[in-house]
């Protein structure tokens, strides 16, 4: 049986892009401030850096001119709906049972061939999947968003905030240090971005229309269907 | 939409859109009003998280980066300060005022003679980048108690010799962080008389928020019960200028 979106996904979906597509603007203004990445406790100059990143256009950043302060303001503000909405996220999968129900992965499907089975059916724009509300690359993309990238993003930068960092020094000490910690954030930030390119360009190829109002309605109970 | 530009060019569409947008949310009432609370949010959270006095972490010596940038003012440009700065500054003075029972005027000797706290810390700037060094100085609580607050006092506020894009400097913070163990009153960096660039002769250490607090090249504490009188009345010179935000523990 397929389930309908539940309204707890629904809600939590769109409120999450609204701060992801936010946070994510904004750090690259922030980014724009120090574009160098280090790896360990310190790193202030570009000769130190492991990786120089891109200045970032004007139409990607928000606000839409450099400005450290206007970007810090909207960052500092849309954490709280961001790490709040993901709480209750994670509270309302695990009781209503979407977690354990359509995103857990089973052995059978790590096995080399199924795996290949789907990543060959993707290639082919197939996205029947039986009677599962996801199959396995589906699971995997949302598993690891809601498990790892998201949650990565909140604990990387609670540990580059140095008023959070005595509450718990030891977040700063298994990320690596401080701009080991800076460095992650960036690299979630980007797998983030990836995931959304993906996401939406196989939105766009499975028909965007029933899919956007599936998200919005909830969709129909039904068995088998689409996507 | 055929070619890639196209398509770069639509995507860069939406975006300008929504950056438009949302400069357009940020100039309402309501988002000043939740622009200038969310860091209250945060300021309360990470004081109820920690303990107040809890310690910025320190490190070994071995952790000491090669070099401790400097950033902003990187001088005071007067002559006066050149000539002190050569002389080793004899007639520095720091000024302890406002409401305090007994103001001071304290010299390097005089700062030097109080009891010391020498603490290996990390420097974040709020451009992003970190770079660790050993401090030493008289807690500025030791300061406070010499000059006797008084109850109703709130923020202390750091009088700077330095000007920056034609401004004078200047920062404060409440009495929490300005009572916190290792908020220091710096003379010395890794052993040695504090550089020119990182605010000779003495130096703010405000170990839980971001560099722009710890105010360089001191000149005057004072101690105040609001900050509207001060500067344009945002707590310090990259408040007043930028709107910064005046909480800087994220």
């Amino acid at each position: 049986m397929k389930k309908k979106h539940a309204l707890s996904t629904r809600l939590w979906h769109w409120i999450n892009l609204v701060c992801v597509v936010i946070l994510f603007m904004t750090g690259l203004n922030i980014s724009n401030a120090h574009p160098y990445l280090y790896w360990g406790d310190w790193g202030f100059s570009p000769s130190q850096a492991w990786l120089a990143l891109p200045k970032f256009p004007g139409w990607a950043t928000i606000p839409g001119h450099c400005s450290l302060a206007e970007a810090r303001d909207w960052h500092i503000l849309m954490v709280w709906p961001f790490a709040f909405g993901l709480l209750f996220m994670w509270i309302a999968m695990l009781a209503n049972g979407h977690f354990w129900r359509d995103l857990r992965t089973t052995p059978r499907e790590w096995s080399p061939t199924e795996v290949w089975r789907d990543v060959v059916d993707h290639l082919k724009l197939k996205f029947d999947h039986g009677p599962a509300k996801f199959n396995f690359l589906q699971k995997l993309a949302y598993g690891s968003v809601l498990c790892i990238l998201l949650p990565g993003m909140i604990l990387t930068g609670l540990a580059i905030s140095p008023g959070f960092e005595p509450a718990a020094p030891w977040l700063v000490d298994v990320l690596g240090g401080r701009q080991s910690a800076r460095s992650l954030h960036f690299l979630f930030a980007f797998g983030l971005l990836g995931f959304f390119i993906v996401h939406i360009a196989l939105v766009l190829l499975a028909g965007p229309i029933g899919l956007i109002r599936d998200m919005v309605t909830g969709g129909r109970n039904e068995w088998g269907g689409k996507l | 939409m055929n070619t890639s530009i196209g398509r770069r060019g639509f995507i860069a569409g939406v975006s300008a859109l929504l950056v438009s947008a949302c400069s357009k949310v940020a100039e309402t009432d309501a988002a000043k009003s939740l622009f200038s609370a969310a860091p209250e949010w945060q300021r309360k959270i990470h004081r109820s998280l920690a303990s107040r006095m809890a310690l910025a972490k320190e490190y070994p010596r071995s952790a000491i980066s090669p070099d401790f940038r400097g950033n902003g003012s990187r001088t005071v440009d007067t002559d006066a300060y050149r000539s002190a700065l050569a002389a080793g500054f004899p007639d520095w003075k720091l000024e302890v005022t406002g409401m305090v029972s007994t103001p001071l005027s304290l010299g390097l000797d005089d700062i030097r003679k109080l009891p010391q706290r020498t603490q290996i810390t990390r420097h974040d700037c709020v451009e992003g980048w970190s770079a660790i060094g050993e401090w030493t100085g008289p807690q500025l609580s030791a300061i406070l108690d010499a000059a006797g607050v008084k109850d109703s006092a709130r923020f202390v506020v750091f009088r700077c010799a330095d000007t920056y894009a034609g401004r004078k400097y200047y920062e404060s913070v409440d009495m929490v962080d300005a009572r916190h163990p290792q908020t220091i009153v710096a003379h010395s960096l890794n052993g040695e008389p504090l550089p020119e660039k990182n605010g000779a002769p003495l130096r703010m250490r405000i170990e839980r928020q971001l560099g722009y607090k710890h105010a360089k090249y001191l000149t005057g504490i004072e101690v105040v019960d609001t900050l509207e009188n001060i500067g344009e009345g945002k707590g310090g010179y990259w408040e007043d200028r930028s709107g910064y935000q005046w909480y800087a523990g994220m």
